[in-house]
């Protein structure tokens, strides 16, 4: 790893630190890409990478990204978990990094469910 | 799966739900004897005989959500496809490592992809593993080695975003700098 990379690396570790201790580190979203071999082989991944960049540029802190296996449900993939503290999980269906765009900007950042694109209501299976 | 970095994101996984502390993916492109090879080790609990001579069937799981488990022989066709291989080694309760090869210049070796995007997701996926990603190329080394990343971070999780966009744009820059083309 090239020197002055490690030199960014703490400057960001000082960054998050700085922000956590002004939220006490308390996360409002965890966001769930399903991430089985039926979800990698249909985009899973592009899904992943654009929803951490749409963090990265909208500079938010309580933003939690996961990823999960594969729950059985690979005709619909790739899906998303999206929970909001204290509401219901909703489940999305065939994302592609555009819908995950919007789904971010508009139902995590703002609050408004993106209903073409929900699959389900209801709780997360993990692997 | 079109890129061997999906394959690469894709078997982690099975190490990763083999209860794997550290896993390691080393990846060797030997210009020289045309040959290209991914090796993913972990430190999992392993396959008993039986398990491991299933491992390699389309119709084979450990699952219970599907009765099929398409990971490995995705991976074993794309290295045959490219005259190359697939090889399982594994200890009960020691760990396992898959090696695959194929011909480096073979037309049907799928290329590279966006390997930084799948160390990423890995580590998204699975905070409370390490993951050592090692590159050799015929003009230098590239490792990254998440155990050294936590060492500088402290008690930031290994997960934040802003890690994670770290470790992709280090990867990144890192294969550039030792001449990789991850399209190719």
């Amino acid at each position: 790893m090239a020197k002055i990379k490690i030199e960014d690396l703490k400057k960001i570790k000082e960054k998050i630190k700085a922000e956590t201790s002004l939220r006490a580190g308390h996360l409002r979203v965890r966001v769930t890409v399903h991430m089985g071999t039926c979800g990698i082989a249909s985009g899973a991944r592009g899904v992943l990478d654009s929803l951490m960049k749409e963090i990265g540029a909208a500079g938010v802190a309580d933003v939690a990204v996961t990823t999960s296996g594969c729950a059985g449900i690979c005709s619909r993939e790739p899906l998303v978990t999206v929970e909001v503290l204290g509401e219901e999980p909703i489940k999305y269906e065939h994302m592609d990094p555009n819908k995950m765009r919007q789904v971010f900007k508009r139902h995590i950042l703002e609050g408004e469910i993106q209903t073409p694109f929900v699959m389900a209501r209801g709780s997360e299976q993990v692997k | 799966m079109i890129e061997l970095s999906l394959h690469i994101l894709d078997i982690v996984e099975n190490s990763t739900r083999a209860g794997a502390g550290l896993v390691t993916i080393r990846i060797s492109e030997d210009r020289a004897g045309d040959r290209f090879r991914i090796e993913i080790e972990d430190d999992g609990e392993g396959m008993d005989d039986e398990t491991a001579r299933q491992a390699l069937d389309p119709f084979f799981t450990t699952k219970t959500v599907r009765r099929f488990g398409l990971g490995l022989p995705m991976l074993r066709h794309a290295a045959e496809r490219a005259e190359g291989g697939l090889e399982v080694k594994t200890l009960k309760g020691k760990g396992t490592k898959v090696n695959a090869e194929f011909r480096l210049s073979h037309i049907d070796r799928q290329p590279l992809g966006d390997i930084a995007a799948t160390i990423a997701a890995v580590i998204a996926g699975n905070p409370r593993t390490d993951f050592i990603y090692r590159h050799e190329s015929g003009s230098g080394i590239y490792v990254m080695d998440t155990r050294e990343v936590r060492r500088r971070i402290g008690d930031v999780p290994i997960d934040h975003p802003k890690i994670l966009n770290w470790i992709k744009s280090d990867i990144e820059s890192g294969l550039e700098g030792i001449g990789i083309d991850k399209s190719a």
